[in-house]
């Protein structure tokens, strides 16, 4: 008797892992943040969330279709739905629905499908989305406000949120400054950080989230739930968050020392912006961070300066889309730099040396 | 004992309990036996045997040619039918020199060569060709004539002999069994073995999931001090040489060298038994227990078989297959190899078969690399599965080569953990299959080129001399006629190059 | 704006000059590729790629003339050395890869001529006249100058058997279910 199909080498034997259900993780991970702001902003952030994800599921199709792969075996590995989940994160919550759809648009087709798509993509496509909008539509994308949760008085109802996400029409005097860049223009205008710092919500607000920002921004504990959570479950390791959170941590410490009157101390900076949740999210996604465990350090620490830097010194009061798309760029040289040191071998690719004496 | 940790690695559903737990069977002899010449790596045996023979069980049929080679015994006695090609267990189906055996039914043993009376006296010399007459090879599925690794003891400094008990990988039991069951040979075996290597120690490494195994040898050791009976983690791939040592003594063996570079020398369990029956009782290797297993088949046990039953047989002896296999194995899930035919013999490096469903199996659809690094963690060669596969993707295999292609050893962690169900380990086998015929290609083209200018030179030779001769007979004394003498001369030398 | 574009220009033609001296005075001196991609070749001189023997194919290769595909002798292994020394991508498409293939005498045809016997370019085939001729497949390697000559057409090219030796695993093949794209490919 003989078997035909003898085409495939081993293992015969897999994990019962898959892209999916890392995916599906990860979104798992998200949402205890995401229903809290999306709870805390009402109605219109709730609209904006389902375009964001809509469209990036439609033009992830779109692009499928053009490049004659499988439509429905690809989607159903999560990763459009991932995209749009973190693209809608980092936008205004009462956004109108064009910024989506053009956040979407760049984030799916420039980014990810002009590379070849899943996998092959150099840049956080998210990032990339955001920081296309952020440029090219500065007003909307700083235009945040003071939380509205569902239900209260003066939230909006479903009725004026599709006007507020569908029509342009954003209510007056709801717009409020995120701590950021409540900071930076306050020093722009000669107020040193230890004054402005009064008026930003204190720490515990910041950190649960009761606080003008992104969908992302706000509550930093349930994003570091999520965090913990993902590492757990084994999807991410600690290398890249605990480097970015401590890179920027130490940075900012340091510099508040030696002038606190120009510098953010180092738990402002940890607990306000997008910090956990690019540290925990955006940093750490598989196909854009390096593969190596001390490559993972080096893009961390990288992201953690530059977050600072930016934040502190650029035109920006938000840093970390830029951070994380510029040492996106440096990934593939930390890679080839930090391959791991093979069995029986020196870091240099050399045997290792005998021992002379037993031979 | 202290252990160290080996890198990376897998952890598997082992599902040994299939087979664990029973105890060791004979197979019914089948009728016909088929005796491959190559059953392990080196030089095939040469045969000794013509059709029409009748032989007894244990009798030489076919001897090893050189060092690097074994020699075939028959596993029963009977009548040598013919030798001729039969499909080899390897999954290109291909066929292989095989002489076919029929039995009488009366199993009679040949004159045996006698028990080496006191073997902790002989020389290791007596020992060691003791083990190469009895076709002894590592039975731990690489095949390593035996006798060669015992031989290390002259050229190298040795301290430990390690018996390799891990058996890491799922499904099979065929060691766990030998060593519950005969405990005393195994040790007396090493000891043999250890007195041949002259090492002064013998560690024997167990995994931790086989309980019992390390209880029976622990207690048939106890009686000497020189031997200690280590229990190790489990983890896949603990049952690699390298990564043995590495866990026991914490040394890592450089690339391109031996255990024995590092004064270890790893020989598995069966073969230690083996060299106990070839040197107290002349018996040479005729027979291997065999784990058949898997969900396809519908009575899993642990099988001693002659050497060159057909597949087939075993597989009728656990009762066929209970639903028709995804894939039927040769060897353990992660290394072994998808058989094509199983008219094809059991040899002395078959451990097991498995007869897999698709569940077991658990493949899916390839999907695009997320370049999720667990490939890199879990690597216990410390090579970047990842870039590798690319590059061998789009046919770069030079590069794949300067990423340490040529170290992997195919342990099928990296393929086993990939979410996209890449096939990494396929690429590489692919990828290291090509590099090495492009090796051989090299050197063919070396040889070529040495030839082609061996010819020009022997041409302007014959030019020259036509050309003396020419000149020559300008002069009266003239000889043979240069265009015979020519021609006798090509085909002297072509002749001589044949011979050389 | 003048200053500007000024200063850009004289920069650029500056800065240009002096890459130009550099490329002059700091230029590396390389071997004469010519010998380089000869010693790449079989040797043989069998003729397989139109050029009467390896060095002119060499001279023609250095000149940028001839194609790297053209030895078939070499196989995949010269292609691929050939187009690495030249910094050429070798276009495999048209490479019917053979594999690689060995001569073999019919003998019923063989009169015992010795005419490949003087042919053979590696002294790969034993015999003498009027005896029968044989090829030593290991020596020869199927440069094929053996068939041209043979006056009964004696000699075939037989492709070299795939053994236990010799076989390895094929490429993976991942396949997708394709639709045709929609767009072209950029291959």
């Amino acid at each position: 008797m003989s078997i035909a199909g003898i085409n495939k080498s081993g293992p015969f034997a897999h994990a019962s892992n898959s892209v999916q259900k890392t995916m599906f993780t990860v979104l798992l991970a998200l949402v205890p943040a995401t229903a809290f702001n999306l709870y805390l902003f009402g109605w219109p952030a709730i609209l904006l969330f389902t375009v964001t994800i809509g469209a990036c599921v439609a033009i992830e199709a779109g692009c499928l279709s053009l490049a004659g792969k499988p439509i429905k075996a690809t989607l159903a590995d999560c990763s459009a739905i991932l995209t749009g989940w973190l693209l809608a994160m980092s936008l205004p919550p009462w956004a109108p629905w064009w910024l989506a759809v053009v956040g979407a648009v760049f984030a799916i087709a420039m980014a990810k499908h002009s590379f070849g798509g899943l996998g092959q993509n150099v840049f956080n496509p998210a990032m990339v989305g955001r920081t296309v909008l952020l440029i090219s539509f500065p007003v909307t994308m700083t235009t945040w406000i003071v939380p509205h949760p569902l239900f209260s008085p003066g939230a909006p109802g479903l009725f004026e949120a599709f006007s507020i996400t569908f029509g342009g029409h954003m209510p007056d005097a709801v717009s409020a400054a995120s701590a950021l860049g409540h900071i930076k223009t306050e020093l722009s205008r000669g107020i040193p950080v230890t004054e402005s710092i009064a008026h930003v919500p204190d720490l515990m607000d910041m950190a649960l989230g009761y606080r003008a920002g992104s969908l992302g921004e706000t509550s930093a504990i349930l994003i570091l739930a999520g965090g913990l959570f993902l590492m757990a479950k084994r999807i991410i390791t600690w290398h890249i968050p605990l480097t970015v959170i401590g890179g920027l941590f130490l940075m900012a410490a340091i510099f508040h020392a030696i002038d606190p009157a120009r510098f953010a101390s180092g738990t402002f900076h940890v607990f306000s912006g997008a910090t956990f949740l690019g540290a925990f999210f955006i940093a750490t996604d598989y196909v854009t961070s390096p593969v190596t465990m001390k490559g993972k350090i080096i893009f961390g620490l990288g992201c953690g300066i530059l977050i600072w830097l930016i934040r502190t010194f650029a035109g920006y009061p938000e840093g970390v889309a830029f951070a994380v798309l510029l040492m996106n760029s440096l990934a593939p040289i930390i890679d080839q730099y930090t391959r791991p040191r093979a069995f029986g071998r020196t870091s240099k690719g050399e045997p290792l040396p005998l021992d002379k004496d037993k031979s | 004992m202290k252990l160290f940790p080996i890198r990376g690695g897998i952890h598997p559903d082992y599902r040994k309990e299939q087979t664990s737990e029973k105890a060791i069977v004979d197979l019914p002899m089948p009728s016909t036996l088929y005796i491959p010449l190559q059953q392990h790596i080196g030089a095939p045996a040469e045969v000794l045997v013509s059709e029409g023979d009748l032989v007894k069980k244990g009798q030489m049929i076919a001897r090893n040619q050189g060092a690097v080679s074994a020699s075939q015994h028959a596993p029963t006695s009977g009548r040598i039918r013919t030798v001729t090609e039969v499909t080899a267990p390897h999954p290109s189906g291909l066929p292989q020199s095989t002489i076919v055996l029929e039995s009488d039914g009366k199993d009679e043993w040949a004159e045996l060569l006698a028990p080496i009376a006191d073997p902790f006296a002989a020389d290791m010399h007596t020992i060691n060709d003791r083990v190469a007459q009895s076709g002894i090879v590592g039975m731990g599925g690489a095949a390593f004539p035996s006798a060669i690794k015992l031989n290390l003891g002259e050229q190298k400094k040795l301290d430990t002999l390690l018996l390799n008990g891990a058996e890491c990988e799922p499904y099979l039991t065929c060691d766990d069994r030998v060593m519950r069951e005969f405990p005393e040979e195994i040790i007396d075996g090493a000891r043999i073995m250890a007195h041949a290597l002259g090492t002064a120690r013998i560690v024997i490494g167990i995994e931790q999931n086989k309980p019992q195994a390390i209880e029976n040898m622990t207690k048939a050791a106890s009686a000497f001090a020189e031997i200690e009976v280590v229990g190790v983690p489990v983890q896949y791939p603990m049952g690699s040489e390298r990564h043995l040592v590495q866990a026991i003594t914490g040394l890592e063996t450089p690339a391109r060298k031996l255990t024995a570079d590092l004064g270890i020398v790893v020989h598995n369990v069966s073969t230690a038994r083996a060299v106990h029956h070839a040197v107290r009782f002349g018996r040479p290797l005729v027979s291997r227990v065999v784990t058949v297993s898997g969900n396809a088949i519908r009575e899993p046990k642990n099988i001693m078989t002659p050497i060159g039953a057909r597949i087939a047989d075993l597989i009728e002896f656990c009762g066929g297959f209970a639903s028709r296999p995804e894939s039927v194995v040769n060897g353990g899930p992660m290394m072994g190899q998808p058989l094509a035919s199983l008219e094809a013999p059991v040899v002395k490096g078959t451990s097991g078969i498995l007869a897999l469903t698709a569940e077991e199996i658990n493949d899916n659809p390839t999907t695009p690399c997320i370049r999720c690094s667990s490939c890199v963690t879990i690597c216990p060669c410390g090579l970047s599965p990842v870039d590798m596969a690319a590059h061998i993707r789009k046919d770069k295999l030079e590069l794949a080569a300067k990423l340490g292609v040529m170290d992997c050893f195919s342990c099928g962690s990296c393929s086993f953990i990939c979410p996209s169900h890449i096939p990494l380990v396929h690429y590489f086998n692919y990828a290291k299959g090509v590099l090495n015929d492009l090796e051989r290609e090299r050197n063919k083209n070396e040889r070529v080129k040495t030839l082609a200018e061996a010819r020009n030179i022997r041409l302007e030779k014959a030019a020259e001399a036509k050309r003396a001769a020419l000149a020559a007979r300008k002069t009266p004394s003239a000889t043979t006629s240069a265009g015979n003498e020519n021609e006798a001369k090509t085909t002297a030398t072509t002749e001589e190059k044949v011979n050389a | 704006m003048w200053i500007a574009i000024g200063s850009l220009t004289t920069m650029g033609l500056v800065l240009g000059g002096l890459l130009g001296l550099a490329a002059r005075f700091l230029a590396v001196q390389e071997n004469p590729l010519e010998e380089e991609l000869k010693e790449m070749l079989p040797g043989s001189q069998c003729g397989q790629c139109g050029y009467v023997g390896c060095s002119q194919y060499a001279a023609a290769l250095a000149k940028g003339e001839a194609s790297v595909t053209l030895c078939t002798p070499g196989g995949k292994a010269t292609i691929e050395a050939l187009a690495k020394k030249l910094g050429v991508t070798a276009d495999l498409s048209e490479h019917e890869e053979k594999g690689p293939e060995h001569a073999f005498i019919v003998e019923d045809l063989c009169i015992g001529c010795t005419r490949c016997i003087r042919e053979c370019s590696t002294d790969a085939i034993m015999g003498a006249n009027k005896l029968m001729h044989t090829i030593i497949v290991d020596v020869c390697h199927g440069c094929g100058k053996c068939v041209k000559v043979c006056p009964t057409d004696a000699i075939l090219m037989v492709p070299v058997p795939v053994t236990l030796r010799n076989w390895h695993w094929p490429k993976p093949q991942i396949e997708q279910t394709h639709s045709e794209p929609k767009v072209g490919h950029a291959h």
